[in-house]
């Protein structure tokens, strides 16, 4: 399992260079984002499904509330981006202490609560009665702070945190500690692991992942509203890309972003029609033959994927 | 007056509903003593195992480990002070190598400098040719060579092992009971749930009879097979409710 740091640098330092160049060659830059977006979301959500086992089926929530603590931050404190973006990690963690207690589920159970803490704070946040402070379902212009370079370079600078933090995930003692709670937590009790420290630890690192992502989405696209932050296909998405590429590994979620959503906006170019079909028929191919997602395909034959 | 047992359990009452798993259960072991844990399918021995280890808190009593109560203690905690134990069906971390399953314990659990180094470990248990090997290919009896070798890493001086016998060929069971004996003439306590007698007279010192949540014998398990009450209890258990 424990690898070199070259071997992380050499998945994340092209996949970085490329995203850093491609706007110079590219000029749909928003579907670019989109990509960055969504590769921080996966490996987001595979900090904590990867490592941990739990699904949060309510990832979005964490991506919402880190969209609207960057707007708020702007809207009502005037914030630099900078600090909002700060603030949008915090609205992200602190949403996560509150759902800490979800973690005494499992299964079904804890995907279910999570997507429903999620809808409550989007009923919250879209509240009409609160539109003095979040807008209510009007949505919010932050035309102020637009800067779609930066904030793309920002982007791209969370990206490259996330990948270092799952590389260190996979090799630092704490990984280690957190598969084992994954594979059984009683026996991972009985080895002095510390199991629901663990688990927290994993649940904020992810929340304060996909709050950022959030952030830098409020700040890119300036102008949006509550069903756009708290779209569920966020939280469809990510795990999707992730279960693809195969979870637990930093590769994995990056395979599944750059083959799923690049087929996802090719399909929806050329044959839009049939995008929910060819989308279904790959995501029952990928249950039923790769489980474990396309990295297995390496594991399996002995391989050690980073 | 004599010194305090390692482990002294106090009236252990565990209830899961109406049902009384545990009825004020008490006994105690010594340092360096195997004490064997017998009983009919459902008399209590896991669920002592389990209240003890930590992964139940009791409802009644107490448990004493070197004259501290330790009794509704995580299990994590009670790793680092010195208590393991083994389960009944192995549980390793399956998709981590056998090496990774020691360093784990290893790392998080070792509660004093005097626990062994993980090669140490898998040298002692003939481990150290599978240490590659992801636990998952491991036989069955190799897994549970692998428990102990999880628990052993946190250097324990109470080893709680849960039916370690089950299953193991003759060869196996011979070499499993001269460990577990080597391990006790180095000073560690260990309770033994076991259904084996032979692997019993081998292995213990003593030997507490549990029946329906309660002891019903204390002492050697020559003595114990010629007590009336533990063989009507052996015999007759169905009839009589255990």
């Amino acid at each position: 399992m424990r690898r070199g740091v070259g071997e992380y640098a050499a998945v994340a330092l092209p996949l970085l260079a490329a995203l850093a160049l491609a706007p110079l060659v590219y000029s749909n830059e928003l579907l670019l984002f989109n990509f960055i977006m969504f590769l921080i979301l996966a490996q987001g959500l595979n900090a904590i499904y990867g490592f941990t086992g739990y699904l949060p089926f309510g990832y979005v929530g964490f991506f919402g509330a880190g969209a609207y603590g960057f707007a708020l931050a702007v809207m009502h404190l005037d914030a630099s981006p900078l600090l909002a973006m700060a603030c949008a990690g915090v609205a992200a963690l602190a949403l996560g202490v509150v759902l800490t207690p979800l973690l005494r589920l499992s299964g079904a159970y804890f995907a279910i609560a999570n997507l429903a803490a999620a809808q409550a704070v989007y009923q919250v946040i879209s509240n009409p009665a609160l539109q003095d402070i979040t807008k209510g379902p009007y949505g919010v212009t932050l035309s102020s702070v637009f800067a779609p370079a930066l904030s793309y370079g920002v982007a791209l600078g969370i990206l490259a945190a996330t990948l270092a933090l799952v590389a260190w995930l996979r090799n630092a003692r704490l990984g280690l500690a957190l598969q084992a709670i994954r594979e059984d937590p009683v026996s991972a009790a009985m080895a002095g692991v510390a199991v629901v420290r663990g688990r927290t630890i994993a649940w904020l690192l992810s929340a304060l992942i996909a709050g950022l992502a959030g952030g830098v989405f409020a700040w890119h696209i300036s102008v949006f509203y509550p069903e756009t932050a708290f779209d569920l296909s966020f939280s469809i998405f990510a795990i999707v890309f992730t279960l693809f590429g195969g979870a637990a590994t930093q590769l994995g979620p990056i395979l599944g972003v750059l083959l799923l959503y690049g087929l996802y906006n090719v399909i929806g170019i050329t044959v839009p029609q049939y995008f929910q079909l060819i989308y279904g028929v790959l995501i029952v191919l990928l249950v039923l033959f790769l489980p474990d997602g396309l990295a297995s395909l390496a594991t399996r034959r002995g391989f050690r994927v980073p | 007056m004599s010194p305090e047992p390692l482990l002294r359990v106090e009236r252990l009452g565990k209830r899961f509903g109406g049902f009384r798993a545990l009825d004020g259960v008490s006994f105690h072991i010594d340092r360096g003593e195997v004490l064997g844990l017998v009983g009919p399918n459902g008399s209590g021995k896991t669920t002592c195992i389990n209240v003890i280890s930590g992964l139940y808190a009791p409802d009644e009593g107490n448990v004493l480990f070197a004259g501290r109560s330790v009794g509704g203690r995580k299990p994590h905690l009670l790793a680092r002070s010195l208590i393991n134990r083994t389960f009944q069906s192995p549980r390793p971390f399956l998709s981590l190598t056998v090496r990774e399953n020691v360093e784990i314990a290893a790392t998080y659990g070792r509660a004093s400098t005097a626990a062994p180094a993980v090669d140490v470990v898998l040298e002692r248990l003939g481990l150290a040719a599978e240490a590659a090997r992801r636990a998952e290919d491991l036989n069955s009896a190799h897994q549970k060579l692998l428990d102990l070798a999880r628990a052993l890493a946190t250097g324990p001086r109470l080893l709680l092992v849960d039916e370690i016998a089950a299953g193991l060929n003759p060869a196996e069971l011979l070499l499993m009971a001269d460990r577990l004996r080597a391990l006790a003439a180095e000073g560690m306590a260990l309770l033994v749930v076991e259904h084996l007698m032979g692997f019993l007279e081998r292995v213990t010192d003593r030997v507490i009879v549990m029946n329906a949540g309660r002891e019903i014998f204390d002492g050697r398990l020559a003595e114990a097979v010629r007590d009336t009450e533990v063989v009507r209890v052996f015999l007759g258990g169905a009839a009589h409710g255990g």
